[in-house]
């Protein structure tokens, strides 16, 4: 019998520790598909966040770092700046990257650091128990409001994509979702994007991807597909905010 | 090299970098070491290195943390605010045990303090300075010279054992001018070979991991007690240090960095007086010259230490000696005192010691009497617990008068 779909070899075959109904898993599958498929499995370094993903440092079949939170991107320059041939991604949530990481995503962006960011939203923080989220929804519950996000008391959910779309060295910036297969396939383009423009040179690249987090979310995983169409999306639209092509345009 | 160039202190630290291998530096403006990142950023790509002005003290450190562990010779430096700002980094390299080094230009503290030499960051750099359970090695020199100098025994050492290293100056050390001469042939990084632990380039063998946790049951524990293993290794070891008219001395100054030029200045004006007056200098302050200061203190019965900080290295001396001797304390914290006021203090305390060093010397050409001890206890008396703190009220009057003068200056 053929084998028709396997596991990527960029992925370590080993159990995961995710959740069900989770997102990350698809993505780790799509980041490793596209290692795969573009042959930079041996010269890729992956840095692994502090939060739900900081275990992915053993399921990347890649070298991998494991840094402080937030400071995915500054290890990311450090490590591209001294080996160029590397390939590099850094893999962060939202409370990584949106909050105590806001500068180093900004800054490595203006910089223009020719590295490839896999930014995870879902809109809370899953690895200490569901916790706001700086990309948490107004209403939407948290274990830090237990009634609901108020902008009074909490202020407002950032949308990373469209701040990041001011900066000139954000060559590429799109969101996507991976709550539908329609949204798989279109996140594994993005990914794609974000490590060809790499190895072309092109700077700065992130993917925005809404994700789910049902169990912080306290709904079923069929729930989690349902909340990030109806109440992520219309904060967070897909779609692409800046691309090489269109140097220095804005959608 | 071998030939004698005058330099800033910032400049010949980096310089010393750069000829020690150093390709990867990223740092942020803070003074007094701002000339090291603006020598860097044009020396390093010169040398086909990397320099990146970060958008933090916070963000430098990890960019240090990332380009480490590809397994080169990297570099980072700061003041002591800045130094604070790099203490969670600097411990996730002592956690993936990567070998990096850094230097720190300290000025007055806490706080913003002021841009002036000091020492008050000596415990943060000694017992640690970030969270957890480790150790950094920290060189400490008194002269330019040393300053271009220690950067390449501190990649050695960090690279030994795997683990952070640093040169503790000041703000002295930083931008005072003195001949340097690198009394090194300058490294090829290329010469260096990769280390087996170092990201990228991956063709061919398996992936490797570089992080600084580990939630297995029970292999934290582990892996921290071959790091406690390894720093044993290292006081056994890795000590140095200095010695100056040691041989004959009653007074014995302990003191590190800018304090030991001043206290080798008040030891010299001893000298031309009679007086036997002696100076240890740590080098590394950890490993800490512990058994060399023990073993000087079976003889050596005074020991005066002089720190620009309220009393932190003198803990150190104090553990080390161990109540075999009497130690005392010339102490100005953020303060930077000069030869004559050491001298004052080392000349007081002389006089005050002289009985006893007499009494000593008697015994010695007689056969021993029990007539002695009542000469002994007066030594004792006079530097009993309570009294020994008196150099520290000595100390708050002279710092009244250098705050004067400073605030004619002006603060910034």
């Amino acid at each position: 019998m053929e084998l028709v779909n396997k596991k990527p070899s960029s992925l370590v075959d080993i159990k995961m520790h995710y959740c069900p109904g989770c997102g990350h898993g698809i993505v780790h599958r799509l980041i490793a598909e596209v290692m795969d498929e573009l042959g930079i499995r041996e010269r890729t370094v992956g840095v692994a966040p502090v939060g739900c993903a900081v275990f992915s440092d053993d399921y990347f079949n890649c070298d991998m770092i494991q840094g402080p939170h937030g400071r995915g991107p500054a290890i990311a320059t450090g490590i591209k700046r001294s080996q160029p041939g590397c390939i590099v991604f850094s893999y962060q949530g939202d409370g990584d990257l949106a909050s105590i990481g806001m500068a180093e995503t900004v800054h490595s962006a203006a910089r223009s650091e020719n590295i490839s960011i896999i930014f995870i939203n879902n809109a809370i923080y899953g690895m200490t128990g569901g916790q706001m989220a700086p990309t948490t929804l107004i209403g939407q519950p948290a274990t830090t409001c237990p009634k609901g996000r108020d902008p009074k008391v909490n202020g407002y959910p950032i949308k990373v994509c469209e701040l990041l779309s001011q900066l000139d060295g954000a060559r590429f910036l799109e969101r996507t979702s991976v709550s539908t297969a329609q949204g798989v396939i279109k996140t594994k383009k993005a990914i794609k994007k974000a490590f060809q423009n790499q190895i072309e040179g092109k700077g700065f690249s992130l993917v925005e991807i809404l994700s789910m987090c049902p169990t912080n979310w306290g709904v079923t995983p069929l729930q989690g597909l349902k909340f990030v169409d109806e109440k992520m999306m219309p904060l967070y639209p897909l779609g692409v905010f800046r691309s090489p092509e269109q140097e220095g345009g804005q959608k | 090299m071998g030939e004698k160039i005058l330099m800033k202190g910032n400049e010949a630290l980096a310089e010393g970098a750069v000829l020690a291998g150093c390709r990867f530096f990223s740092g942020y403006p803070i003074t007094p070491q701002n000339e090291v990142p603006e020598y860097m950023s044009w020396r390093l790509p010169e040398a086909g290195g990397t320099f990146i002005q970060a958008e933090s003290e916070v963000s430098a450190i990890n960019m240090i943390y990332g380009a480490a562990a590809t397994g080169i010779r990297t570099m980072t430096s700061s003041s002591s605010p800045g130094i604070s700002l790099k203490q969670e980094g600097i411990s996730y390299c002592a956690g993936a045990d990567l070998p990096i080094f850094f230097a720190n230009v300290v000025r007055g503290g806490p706080g913003l303090g002021n841009i002036a030499a000091s020492q008050g960051d000596y415990n943060q750099s000694v017992k640690g300075g970030g969270h957890g359970d480790y150790h950094t090695i920290v060189l400490a020199p008194n002269s330019v010279d040393e300053m271009g100098n220690f950067p390449k025994k501190c990649y050695e050492l960090a690279e030994k054992y795997r683990m952070p290293s640093m040169i503790l100056a000041d703000g002295i050390l930083g931008q005072m001018m003195e001949p340097v001469e690198f009394k090194f042939q300058p490294v090829d990084p290329k010469s260096l070979k990769k280390p087996e632990w170092s990201l990228g380039s991956a063709e061919g063998r398996k992936k490797r991991i570089v992080r600084s946790y580990d939630l297995r049951e029970g292999e934290l524990e582990k892996l921290n007690w071959i790091r406690a293993k390894k720093f044993k290794e290292i006081e056994d070891k890795e000590v140095l240090f200095e010695e100056k008219n040691i041989n004959d001395a009653q007074l014995v100054l302990v003191a590190y960095g800018t304090s030991s030029r001043i206290a080798a200045a008040a030891m010299k004006m001893a000298r031309d007086k009679g007086m036997k007056v002696g100076l240890f200098r740590p080098i590394t302050l950890w490993p800490f010259p512990k058994k060399q200061l023990a073993k000087m203190a079976q003889r050596v019965k005074n020991f005066l230490v002089v720190e620009m900080s309220q009393g932190q290295f003198v803990d150190d001396v104090r553990l080390a000696i161990n109540g075999t001797a009497e130690i005392d304390l010339y102490a100005r914290p953020s303060g930077i005192p000069n030869g004559e006021e050491v001298f004052a203090v080392v000349d007081k305390l002389y006089q005050s010691i002289k009985p006893a060093i007499a009494a000593k010397k008697a015994e010695k050409s007689k056969p021993a009497k029990k007539a002695k001890a009542p000469k002994k206890a007066k030594p004792t008396k006079k530097l009993k617990p309570v009294k020994k703190f008196q150099p520290v009220k000595k100390k708050t009057t002279k710092i009244k008068t250098a705050k004067k003068s400073t605030k004619k200056g002006g603060r910034r």
